[in-house]
């Protein structure tokens, strides 16, 4: 069963930290706008 | 879309859950592995989902190539359209024909042969449709990215099924070997299009898609061809699975399918907005010596 735990676990790791990533850039993206928006 | 996916990411949360439970507890224990063959909802249906997401990178690659130049796109067009024709025609003549039929991998109908070519061209012409030249590159690193998640997941998950049932993490069998080499082209496709600055990325980055494609068909068919340490399937090719084992994996690839969707809607919005941001940036360091020069 651990295995099985293991797996399952690591692939719901896998994803979350892919989503976090793509969640920081959209940050990182959305601040680059403000300072569009500023400079402006 | 925006209005639709919190909707679509409630769902998503009930169908990955609803999937979680029958993997875990309505799909009958089997009987050699054991518990651990429940590896398997979770393994195949990321499997599936990677290929399906290098297969829409490839079209989204081809189409990259062919739609800069008006002729090549035709060329394209016409050559997708005569393909799907073949296809059909060549399934019904190995129907017909027994010797074409028995040349065929162990277990594929001939009906195969003509479905795969319909559903590419139908493929190629709704992305055509849909996603212009820069789209359609957006849709191609989203697609990649993505891909290459799942891929990673089909890599750990493996292993770690192999251990307790084959007793090793690892062997150079052709299967795992050319899952590997998958992921590491994919791999190199988005560290080339993260680090090279060149004008001419996308155009090169989509050349190395398309060949990083043909490794698709190696990894599926590779155990109907070579004798593989990797099990052989259990559907089609002359496989069989308990039907109550194949509700719980088409379930789950289901549940992978609108995961796999809600990510690469988020991915795509990022790459587009990031594409205007770029541009934006690039504009305003065109004005700024002008207004000095003011």
């Amino acid at each position: 069963m651990n295995f099985l735990y293991a797996a399952y676990g690591a692939t719901w790791a896998i994803h979350i930290v892919y989503l976090v990533t793509v969640y920081q850039r959209y940050s990182k993206l959305k601040q680059e706008v403000d300072e569009l928006k500023k400079s402006r | 879309m925006r209005k639709a996916f919190p909707i679509l990411g409630i769902l998503t949360a009930i169908f990955l859950s609803y999937g979680l439970y029958l993997a875990m507890v309505v799909a009958p224990r089997e009987q050699t592995m054991g518990d651990v063959q429940r590896i398997f909802y979770y393994h195949v249906p990321s499997a599936w989902t990677a290929f399906l997401l290098f297969f829409i990178n490839f079209i989204a690659s081809i189409q990259y190539l062919v739609r800069r130049n008006p002729v090549s796109d035709k060329v394209a067009n016409w050559t997708i359209i005569t393909l799907a024709v073949v296809c059909c025609i060549g399934s019904v003549v190995a129907a017909v024909v027994p010797d074409l039929k028995a040349a065929l991998p162990q277990g594929t109908e001939p009906s195969a042969i003509g479905t795969t070519g319909v559903i590419i061209a139908i493929a190629y012409f709704v992305i055509r449709k849909y996603f212009n030249l820069e789209a359609v590159d957006a849709l191609a690193v989203t697609t990649a990215e993505v891909g290459v998640v799942f891929c990673t997941v089909v890599l750990v998950t493996g292993p770690l099924w192999a251990r307790p049932v084959w007793g090793i993490w690892w062997t150079w069998d052709v299967r795992l070997t050319s899952t590997l080499v998958l992921w590491l082209i994919y791999v190199s496709y988005l560290i080339l299009r993260r680090f090279s600055s060149s004008g001419q990325t996308p155009v090169m980055a989509a050349a190395l898609a398309v060949f990083g494609a043909l490794d698709v068909p190696l990894v599926y068919f590779s155990i109907w061809i070579f004798r593989t340490q990797h099990p052989q399937p259990v559907i089609g090719g002359g496989g069989s699975i308990d039907p109550r084992m194949m509700h719980v994996l088409l379930m789950n690839w289901l549940a992978f399918l609108c995961f796999a969707y809600l990510v690469c809607w988020s991915r795509y919005r990022l790459e587009i907005i990031k594409r205007e941001v770029e541009e934006a940036q690039a504009l305003e360091s065109l004005l700024e010596p002008r207004s000095v020069a003011r």
